[in-house]
């Protein structure tokens, strides 16, 4: 509990802090007029914040110490008990289906469009976690496939007025070919080599499509991509983004389904257990190319399938939606939501998403928050909000 | 396979050196330019590389928020030396107090940030630490806009034209010879840290094996803790240095500066810090030749190029050891 010597440690933290933010919070310069001002309020709320907040930080670094101790390793969280339970589950499920079935009539336009975005993520979260969590290949170039997708279909609109549902398939496919032709080069590479190549990849096609003008129209970008039509009737504007909500939905589902399958499949093992260790991996017999060029493919081809729909709900796409943050937020969702855990990426994905979006209230400090936010919830549970969980067979004992 | 990969570099290598040499001997002041230009570059890069590679040498995290302590370096010099050129304070006196002020800041975020972000993950998955890292640059970012402007700030430059240098001043500035003679100075004394001093040979230890270091009664923890300060210092000195050069700071410098720190920190071999020199000078010169002879517009395709293409033929970078995997 709080002891003495705690708020005396606690006083001596918030001191440091009142030293260590003195220049940046308390002078302000105005180089343009050389005016200087000094802020001394800052410093005493700084000072009476960081004393709190390192009294609470502490206890909690403590409880989470102590509690390590006790616990064994292979506890199951809350979420996949409760979900292994059928009393629980059905009833669940229903809710969860109702919830998102009714959604877009309930709440107005804008809630619509930042849920689908959140979906897109989740599609997103859900592909990287192939490459990232199952396969182990730490991918931060991860945008540059989410990139060709939604290029794909603004280009082949474009030029040839190629409809959403073929562009779909194609840029499926074209995302699979990217897949592996960028994971062919780096396939000898490892870890951060692997991350700080993939995230150069990433940047280069970002860079490519900013400058290469009679190609991609450059940092202008393209505008006018059609939404998706629906048998050739016009939906109007409130109605297409109610019809895309549904198709994401749909991808979603397929999305859970597939990287479900494949988890628990021959391929999905091959990849856990090449992360877990590649040298036993490849003394067992499994083909180490073709599982890793595997992965990369898969996690590309629902990147481009997310850039279609991206393309199609905002009408407009330039580069500067593609940066290195966007993949950096996509591997945020992965990591936070619990990585190889599917549960956890959806979790994840919604968190993250439909967060900042809600914080616009406070627009100013959002992404200061949500910065501290991820160090807070790596501090405090490193393994992510929802842990993976293998799958398991237990076996019950029979009553003689 | 191989032969084809030797074929297509031996062909790239003779275009490029035949053009090279063609331009050379039309112009040989713009290549000289271009060659002072690369290296004033590539030492700024080394300044900063080194934090990274020598975090990563010790604890196998990528620093991301490593970009974010070089960015407050150059903006609490700018704030010193704003307030003290308000004071009517002597030029050079700002200059050395600048200084001080950034690299005792730098080094106390440093610090702060390893304590709060990092130390308790030390034992966490890796990725962890890095979304942990990811998250403390996001938060430093937006902490100094907010509490600065998010406007691009002038930055005066701390360092006056030499006078004694007036006859090359054409081919190279007075702050560039700074930055170059600067780099070096810090390099050797970095050197004879590292290798010579106790301190220096505890972090070697403990970048071996941190088990065995801690075995024979060195302070693991501490060790740590004076990796990130050394690191943040030299990232300091690199922040205000490039802020003199370029003239202008706002709080998102880190992130690219610190991206092509990292690139030459890899290119070298992470973990080791005559790579991240090597790699640096290689980056930056060759950056400067690309931007100087061909598209300034794809700057930095080329320098992910160059990333590419080194590691695929070295996949631990150019310095780096091939380690052989333990089974």
């Amino acid at each position: 509990m709080v002891t003495i010597k705690k708020i005396k440690q606690a006083f001596f933290i918030a001191l440091w802090f009142m030293v260590l933010t003195f220049p940046i919070m308390v002078i302000k310069v105005n180089t343009i007029t050389d005016t200087v001002v000094f802020r001394w309020s800052y410093l005493f709320w700084n000072g009476i914040g960081t004393f709190f907040a390192s009294l609470t930080w502490n206890y909690f670094l403590h409880l989470k110490e102590n509690k390590q101790k006790t616990e064994t390793s292979d506890d199951i969280p809350m979420v996949h008990q409760l979900l292994q339970n059928d009393r629980f589950r059905i009833p669940f499920l229903i809710a969860l289906a109702v919830f998102f079935l009714i959604y877009p009539f309930v709440f107005p336009m804008y809630h619509t469009s930042i849920m689908i975005s959140a979906l897109v993520y989740v599609m997103l979260g859900l592909g990287l976690n192939i490459v990232v969590g199952l396969a182990g290949l730490l991918d931060l170039g991860y945008v540059a496939f989410y990139c060709v997708g939604a290029y794909a279909y603004a280009l082949l609109n474009l030029h040839f007025g190629v409809s959403f549902w073929l562009a779909l398939p194609i840029s499926a496919v074209l995302g699979f070919m990217f897949g592996t032709l960028l994971g062919y080069p780096v396939l000898r590479l490892r870890g951060d080599y692997l991350a700080i190549v993939t995230l150069g990849f990433g940047e280069i096609i970002r860079i490519i499509m900013e400058n290469w003008d009679d190609f991609s129209n450059g940092p202008r970008g393209i505008s006018n991509i059609p939404p998706p039509n629906f048998f050739g009737i016009d939906l109007g504007q409130h109605g297409s983004v109610i019809y895309i909500y549904f198709i994401v939905i749909a991808l979603v589902l397929m999305t859970i389904f597939f990287v479900g399958r494949l988890e628990n499949s021959r391929l999905g093992r091959a990849w856990i257990a090449l992360r877990d260790d590649e040298v036993a991996c490849q003394a067992m017999g499994i083909d180490k190319v073709k599982t890793k060029l595997t992965a990369f493919a898969l996690g590309a081809t629902w990147a481009s399938i997310g850039g279609v729909v991206f393309a199609a709900k905002t009408s407009y796409i330039n580069p500067m939606s593609f940066t290195i943050w966007e993949s950096i937020t996509i591997l945020c969702v992965v990591v936070i939501g619990g990585m190889g855990s599917a549960i956890g990426v959806i979790a994840g994905a919604l968190v993250l998403i439909l967060l900042p979006e809600y914080l616009r209230a406070v627009a100013e400090y959002r992404m200061l928050v949500f910065g501290a936010l991820q160090v807070i919830v790596m501090v405090f549970k490193p393994d992510g909000l929802i842990k993976s969980v293998r799958k398991t067979y237990k076996f019950k004992k029979v009553e003689e | 396979m191989r032969w084809i990969y030797i074929t297509i570099g031996v062909a790239i290598t003779g275009v490029l050196g035949f053009l090279g040499i063609r331009e050379v001997v039309s112009d040989p002041v713009y290549f000289l330019e271009l060659l002072l230009g690369g290296l004033t570059r590539g030492s700024i890069y080394a300044l900063i590389a080194l934090g990274y590679t020598m975090v990563y040498g010790i604890i196998q995290l990528i620093n991301f928020a490593h970009g974010e302590i070089y960015m407050i370096g150059a903006m609490t010099a700018l704030i010193v030396a704003s307030v003290l050129g308000l004071w009517g304070w002597n030029a050079g006196v700002i200059a050395i107090l600048a200084v001080v002020f950034a690299v005792v800041y730098s080094c106390a975020y440093g610090f702060t940030v390893e304590k709060i972000a990092y130390k308790p993950l030390r034992n966490a998955p890796r990725l962890s630490a890095l979304i942990s890292a990811i998250g403390m640059s996001l938060f430093l970012q937006n902490y100094v806009m907010l509490a600065q402007t998010p406007e691009f700030m002038p930055f005066r430059s701390l360092i006056p034209d030499f006078a004694f240098w007036e006859p090359y001043a054409h081919i190279m500035s007075s702050v560039e010879l700074t930055i170059i003679v600067t780099t070096v100075i810090v390099m050797v004394l970095l050197g004879i840290l590292i290798k010579f001093t106790r301190i220096g040979k505890a972090m070697r230890a403990t970048a071996q094996d941190k088990v065995m270091a801690a075995l024979l009664g060195i302070n693991v923890n501490q060790v740590i803790s004076t990796t990130f300060v050394v690191g943040s210092a030299t990232a300091a000195i690199g922040g205000v240095l490039i802020a003199c050069h370029v003239g202008q700071i706002n709080f998102f410098i880190g992130f690219l500066a610190g991206l092509k720190a990292f690139i030459a920190a890899v290119l070298g071999g992470i973990g080791s810090i005559p790579g991240a020199v090597l790699g640096s000078l290689v980056l930056g010169i060759s950056e400067s030749f690309f931007t100087g002879y061909f598209w300034s517009e794809y700057e930095d395709v080329f320098a992910f190029s160059i990333l590419v293409i080194i590691l695929i033929f070295r996949p631990s970078g150019i310095l780096g050891k091939h380690e052989a995997q333990k089974v």
